[in-house]
């Protein structure tokens, strides 16, 4: 996949910034993307519009907090394709991939800035920065959470499998 | 390189012969679980999965529901709940559905009836699913989704762990248990300071330590971030099953050489029993720091996933026998399962526990998590043997919760202030 990042240079980027908890009251994703990311950074929403950017880049232990599924799904919804982050909580990684959001481990963030252009490879286990023209190699995503992403989560993973059997 | 015991069931659930910590893998279950909160949107998760198909559930053997945390029904909400885990455990013949009367807690009444085995892939959708690692089985906690879909496959997938390896070693005082040595072990490292490692508990102490004490380590792995728990299997494992249940299992131990995250010891020949002050569990303190701060409470409450076993009433029953509740407080004992609570009234514990002035419950979470029988108001205080002292975990978001294990809960009650048998 390409595409444009947005970055915020942050460790620790946690649940109620992504979604703060007085939204979870309405469980519409288009409402909680609206949402997204508003206690940090309240021009999230016009900044991926505007400058067509769909990868998110954050600081390590990105999505600590409580266990809500409604954070990675708010980023999916305002239009992010993958997440990079040195690290990501437990229950956000999980709860990520589960809906379908990649996202994957990478440690270089000195190496992308908002606004570049990506190309990544989850196959190989490459990102290529387009507008440095760097390539960095990460660990490759394993071939069934990768099935789980590209079947748009693990229900609609689960399903074809039931209805192939 | 050797493997850890957590390394080597997950390894052999999968089809990765050759995965190490840090691989992800898809793992075939033993087990899976869901409670009155968790399982109805597990169940929504798997009609979708198999909508217009005449699948089944995966096995009816090895799903295992307990409507435990707001049963008996406390209101109409959870009343439907409820029956929402009934009328699917009927549909499809859930041969591991509890009915309220012969549930339990959930974490005190699987391991009871020989459904968590050592070398088991167990998970739940419940955070203390944790505590079957006691057996020696992998156990932990997942989201109901994952849940949903493993009712389905009989699959879910897991990152394995790194282990962080702890070894306990000494001789415990009188009135130190398995709750003391975990809350310890969680006021050193933080309630984050194993998140997503395996807690490997070991050491000269964990070789002699009651079933009992290994479940409740086990079951506050999660309190310090932890994925999973888990004790190697050793005699004590062996006999606590042969007492129960013969059955067959898998024995899985640690390589000499395994590779661990971090290895720690704690020398607790002179732990005292600690008491967690709120609001974290990782607020850990010696009891006679607490002591001395003369710490007023309006309820005891003894029981949970945590401290509800029988092992845990007799300890309180041997300091509450012919002693008083002191006057304005309430001390609620809630034995485990009904199991615990029939031999807790064989062995004249119940009656112990009534002439003291206590409450009996009938098996459940309750106000473990402030769902109902023994609710805080503003500003009250309990000591509990439960697992979280969070913000309003038991009620009124200004009441506090300090944690221990049952026989500093016993002697509080009594006194009317946080306390020691030993100063009584
Ligand atoms: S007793 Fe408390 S911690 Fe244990 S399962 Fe029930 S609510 Fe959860």
């Amino acid at each position: 996949m390409k595409g444009k990042v947005i970055k915020y240079d942050q460790n620790n980027i946690n649940t109620d910034l992504i979604i703060p908890a007085r939204y979870l009251v309405n469980s519409e994703p288009k409402f909680l993307a609206e949402h997204c990311m508003e206690d940090l950074d309240p021009e999230f929403n016009q900044k991926i519009r505007e400058m067509h950017l769909s990868i998110m880049v954050g600081g390590s232990n990105f999505g600590s907090g409580s266990s809500r599924e409604q954070a990675p799904l708010a980023i999916k919804t305002a239009g992010i394709k993958c997440v990079l982050a040195p690290s990501f909580a437990r229950i956000f990684f999980r709860n990520a991939i589960n809906i379908g959001l990649p996202i994957l481990e990478f440690a270089d963030l000195k190496e992308v800035n908002t606004g570049d252009e990506l190309e990544i490879n989850f196959e190989e286990g490459k990102i290529l920065n387009l507008t440095l023209n760097k390539e960095f190699i990460i660990k490759q995503m394993p071939a069934f959470l990768h099935k789980i992403i590209s079947s748009e989560g693990l229900i609609k993973y689960a399903r074809k499998q039931v209805l192939n059997n | 390189m050797g493997l850890t015991i957590t390394e080597k069931i997950l390894r052999d659930h999968s089809n990765e012969k050759n995965a190490s910590a840090g691989d992800f893998i898809l793992a075939n279950i033993d087990k899976c679980l869901a409670n009155d909160i968790t399982a109805p949107i597990a169940i929504n998760v798997f009609k979708e999965i198999i909508e217009g198909t005449d699948r089944d559930v995966f096995d009816k053997k090895k799903i295992i529901l307990t409507p435990d945390h707001f049963a008996p029904n406390k209101d109409v909400a959870s009343a439907e709940q409820c029956k929402v885990l009934r009328e699917f455990a009927h549909e499809y013949n859930i041969e591991n559905y509890f009915e309220q009367g012969r549930v339990g807690i959930e974490h005190c009444l699987i391991p009871e009836k020989g459904l968590a085995l050592p070398g088991e892939v167990f998970i739940g959708a419940d955070s203390h699913t944790c505590t079957y690692g006691a057996l020696g089985a992998f156990s932990t906690g997942v989201g109901s989704t994952d849940l949903g879909v493993a009712m389905a496959l009989g699959k879910c997938w897991f990152k394995i762990p790194q282990s962080i390896k702890f070894i306990y070693s000494g001789r415990m005082k009188e009135h130190v248990s398995g709750k003391d040595l975990i809350l310890h072990t969680i006021g050193q490292i933080g309630v984050d300071g194993a998140t997503y490692k395996a807690m490997e508990f070991t050491g000269e102490i964990i070789d002699h330590l009651s079933m009992a004490s290994r479940f409740t380590m086990c079951n506050m792995a999660i309190e310090a971030g932890g994925k999973n728990g888990i004790i190697p299997p050793d005699r004590i494992t062996e006999a606590y099953l042969n007492e129960k249940h013969k059955v067959n299992y898998k024995k899985y131990i640690s390589d000499k050489d395994a590779d661990y995250f971090d290895i720690i010891e704690f020398e607790c020949s002179d732990l005292e029993p600690q008491v967690s002050l709120p609001h974290l569990p990782e607020n850990a303190k010696p009891i006679s720091e607490v002591d001395a701060m003369r710490i007023e409470i309006d309820q005891s409450v003894i029981g949970s996933c945590t401290n509800g076993r029988l092992e845990d009433l007799r300890v309180v029953a041997k300091i509450l026998k012919g002693k008083k509740i002191a006057p304005k407080v309430r001390c609620i004992l809630i034995p485990g399962t009904p199991e615990i609570y029939l031999d807790a009234l064989k062995e004249g514990l119940i009656e112990i526990f009534l002439n003291a002035g206590a409450i009996v419950s009938t098996p459940t979470c309750g106000p473990c998590l402030g769902g109902f029988m023994g609710i805080l108001a503003a500003g009250e205080r309990a000591i509990s043997t439960t697992n979280r002292n969070f913000v309003g975990r038991m009620g009124h978001v200004k009441s506090e919760v300090y944690l221990s294990g049952p026989a500093i809960a016993a002697a509080s009650a009594i006194k009317g202030y946080i306390t020691s048998p030993d100063y009584i």
